[in-house]
């Protein structure tokens, strides 16, 4: 059984990337946090960036986004603007800010000046809220919010403003197995219909199989991408790790294991925590 | 300058340093730099309504201080209320402009208060301060091992049957008491530096727990014997000398640990091991 | 009803000159303080308020020395040390930083020093109390201008800035993905509290200025969540703090014991704290029907 989602529409070799990412680079305290990563998106694709903690996921979206310089190689961005969806916000149950609010502030938060009301924008952001399915929480202050009604909310800011990319930095890690799915099943639908390029950082894959076109497998600053059948198999983690590792498909889930069975096995991600049936 | 009536001042800030400089010790390091901002404000009130109704200024900071210790202490149980007790800290402030308005030496009266009077040490007044000062001394060094303990590990201490709600509530009153002996001669908008600078210098040289607070003791009696002195020959205010040469040991430390630090090579992070230890 | 009033109000109030200029005054400057305290509140800089409002004295007593006008010494002493902190990076100091209460312990002592050549060296008398608590009734009408200027530049910078600086807060991250230039947008936040701080240490004085700036916007931040409505809450409430504060103060002109007036500030601070408390009370059963209708599911976080 495959592990590739079958594309609903071929995208053809021809259409632009929305992202390129090229021979990037980065040297963080004398440390090569990211070593010649490389791959690209299509509009419409949905691709998991996939890798433990510290194998530098969160510093190759910083990249991408411009928060952090990279040593050396090029990011190529060309759509109409990118969505960031952080992993966690601070927020203080004072801030004074609604849910409402701060998506509106997806679209105009940089413009100088006191906004007057207008009715374009609240149907606008009315509409963005209808579509992360959080009408019902429109009011609530964004610091009263659960983490996944948080989620919705930025997710809304990210796509108010019509991004042809959107990053998310591990948006499943603090949610629990109802929410993942429903995140995951909001996120596949905006970028099917929308066209919307989508990179989503994870450190386990088995929740985004059932949307994600390919896969970026990172380790140790390293990274694999491609579709997933090509890239989770043991010749090609192996090398990306730089030891011998096994991929073990269990009921349509995936395990990667380190250890050659001789001592201890350890895996390098748990899907335990997920019993549901095979994603 | 040593001369009869001198002498009483010399001694009365000679015991207040040696307790600043204990109590001082455990409030950088509980972080309670809050608390020892704010019991000053509401002694100043204590006093100055002391003064009003012809009552020993001592005992009216003492009844302020202990009642603005217990209060901080019960608030702080309840919730994270710092705007309530700010603002109460300003009344507080507010009730003691108000008191002294009412006297005819309203102005003098605030400003030996706000920022200490050498002169105004009685003989009368060597024997409370001494009291005062012992019982917190001896507070502290029977205290020691719980207050180290729910000072730097609050959880192992709670295992161990150390109560924090008791301790903290113990340490508050000493540092009430540490208040009302400083105020007079150093004034209440300095109490804090004296009781922050020296520990943190100290702290900065050293980690070990009982050099530290010998340190600490030592720092601030020289920042006390210094700032007498030098006011004593220029009539400047003793509060300028105290903030200036606290903020000078305060520097001082902060240059020392910069320039220990850079010399320590920078280790290398640990590279991502494929064990993860799963949050 | 006339009797009400009356007895409310002492005769000679609406005609006393030195009330209209403490009314005129002390309301733009609260309004200032109300609207450039909800930012302050909100990005969790109340204590660099507090410093500043203390190093602010620092800049007051020397402004004696110099002969100059104490606003000028407030400004400016305040902004510089805002221009500072900026630069050392206190820029969202969330709880009790040593640092910058050492720093505000040395600005004190320099203030006891300034305010201690005050009184040897001028002939000005009451100096520590126009400083610290502030002289509303004896605001020259000749400050008027210098008060509407800052007061108009601190309001520019917080409404120019509105949008970018509430994103700002909320996450930097969000607000950079944006194109907001959040460093300087923070320094120009601070420097707007910085003169804020500065205007308010001349109505209720630098020590209290902390009241002025917090107070009035945490009340409002009890009653709303929309951001805009904060703003405006906490502008009206610093506004009738300082106007009942000013009405009793000239009331009190006859009151014991002293019968010379209780200080303006002290019923000020009072009211404002009277008022947060009720913004409690109110508000706490306002905050909790925030939400139209239920969550749809609910999740553990």
């Amino acid at each position: 059984m495959t592990m590739t989602r079958q594309p609903g529409t071929q995208e053809s070799a021809a259409t632009p990337d929305a992202l390129a990412v090229d021979g990037v680079s980065v040297r963080l305290g004398g440390r090569e946090v990211l070593q010649d990563v490389r791959f690209s998106i299509k509009p419409g694709e949905f691709v998991g960036l996939i890798g433990s903690n510290g194998a530098g996921k969160t510093t190759l979206l910083r990249v991408i986004l411009g928060l952090l310089p990279a040593s050396s190689g090029k990011v190529t961005v060309s759509t109409a603007g990118v969505g960031y969806v952080p992993q966690k916000i601070q927020l203080d149950p004072d801030m004074p800010l609604r849910a409402r609010d701060l998506v509106g502030l997806g679209l105009d938060g940089q413009r100088y000046g006191i906004p007057f009301p207008s009715r374009a924008r609240r149907k606008l952001v009315d509409e963005m809220l209808r579509a992360v399915d959080a009408e019902h929480i429109g009011n609530a202050r964004v610091g009263n919010l659960s983490g996944g009604e948080q989620q919705r909310i930025l997710i809304a800011h990210a796509l108010i403003s019509r991004p042809g990319l959107l990053l998310l930095d591990e948006p499943l890690a603090n949610l629990d197995i109802a929410s993942e799915q429903e995140v995951v099943a909001l996120l596949g639908r905006i970028a099917r219909e929308q066209r919307i390029a989508v990179l989503i950082s994870a450190h386990e894959m088995n929740p985004l199989l059932p949307v994600m076109d390919r896969i970026v497998y990172m380790a140790h600053g390293r990274a694999a991408s491609g579709p997933t059948d090509e890239v989770v198999t043991g010749e090609r983690l192996s090398e990306l790790y730089g030891h011998h590792v096994d991929v073990i498909h269990v009921h349509g889930r995936v395990l990667v294991v380190a250890g050659r069975g001789e001592g201890l096995d350890i895996p390098i991600e748990h899907s335990g925590a997920h019993a549901a049936d095979g994603a | 300058m040593f001369s009869g009536f001198m002498t009483d001042t010399w001694i009365v800030a000679t015991m207040v340093a040696v307790v600043a400089g204990v109590v001082g010790f455990f409030v950088v390091l509980r972080g309670s730099a809050f608390v020892a901002d704010a019991l000053p404000t509401g002694a100043f009130a204590g006093a100055a309504g002391a003064s009003l109704i012809g009552v020993n200024t001592l005992i009216g900071l003492g009844a302020f201080s202990l009642l603005g210790a217990l209060g901080i202490g019960w608030l702080g149980r309840r919730a994270r209320h710092d705007v309530a007790v700010a603002l109460a800290l300003v009344v507080m402030l507010g009730l003691g402009v108000l008191f002294l308005s009412f006297t005819t030496e309203y102005a003098p009266e605030i400003y030996s208060l706000l920022f200490g009077e050498v002169l105004g040490i009685s003989v009368n007044e060597i024997a409370p301060v001494a009291a005062l000062g012992a019982v917190c001394i001896v507070a502290i060094m029977v205290m020691y091992r719980p207050l180290m303990l729910s000072s730097v590990m609050p959880e192992l201490a709670e295992a161990r049957g150390v109560r924090a709600y008791r301790i903290e509530m113990c340490f508050l009153v000493v540092l009430a008491l540490a208040t009302s002996m400083a105020l007079p001669v150093v004034g209440a908008l300095l109490i804090f530096s004296l009781m922050i600078g020296p520990p943190a210098a100290a702290r900065a040289v050293t980690n070990r727990p009982l050099v530290a607070m010998g340190l600490s003791v030592i720092i601030a009696l020289a920042t006390v014997w210094i700032a007498i002195a030098v006011s004593y020959h220029t009539d400047w205010p003793v509060g300028f000398f105290v903030g200036v040469i606290a903020a000078l040991c305060y520097a001082a430390g902060r240059a020392w640990t910069a320039v220990s630090q850079t010399r320590l090579t920078r280790v290398a992070e640990p590279s991502a091991l494929p064990v993860e230890a799963h949050q | 009803m006339g009797h009400v009033f009356r007895a409310v109000i002492e005769p000679g109030f609406f005609t006393s000159s030195p009330v209209h200029v403490a009314l005129l005054a002390g309301g733009v400057v609260a309004l200032v303080s109300g609207v450039v305290g909800t930012f302050t509140v909100m990005r969790g800089q109340s204590y660099a308020g507090h410093a500043l409002g203390d190093l602010s004295a620092t800049g007051g007593a020397a402004s004696f020395l110099a002969g100059i006008s104490p606003l000028w010494g407030f400004a400016g002493t305040s902004v510089v040390a805002a221009g500072v902190m900026d630069m050392i990076g206190v820029r969202r100091p969330r709880g009790r930083d040593l640092a910058t209460g050492i720093v505000r312990g040395a600005g004190l002592g320099l203030a006891a020093l300034f305010l201690y050549w005050d009184t040897t060296r001028t002939s000005t008398t009451g100096a520590p109390i126009t400083i610290l608590f502030g002289s509303i009734f004896t605001i020259g009408s000749s400050m008027i201008p210098a008060i509407a200027v800052l007061s108009i530049v601190a309001v520019g910078i917080v409404a120019v800035l509105y949008r970018p600086l509430l994103l700002s807060s909320v996450s930097t991250d969000l607000a950079v993905v944006r194109g907001v230039p959040v460093r300087v947008a923070g320094a120009l936040c601070l420097a707007a509290i910085a003169l804020a701080v500065s205007l308010s240490a001349i109505t209720i004085g630098a020590i209290l200025s902390t009241a002025l700036l917090v107070g009035p916007a945490a009340a409002a931040l009890r009653l709303t969540s929309r951001p805009g409505l904060v703003l405006v809450w906490s502008a009206l409430i610093g506004i009738a703090a300082t106007w009942i504060g000013v009405l009793l103060a000239y009331d009190s002109y006859y009151w014991p014991p002293a019968r010379q007036g209780w200080p303006v500030s002290f019923f000020v601070v009072v009211l404002i704290m009277l008022f947060y408390l009720l913004a409690q009370v109110v508000g706490g059963r306002i905050g909790r029907d925030s939400r139209n209708g239920e969550r749809a599911c609910s999740q553990a976080s």
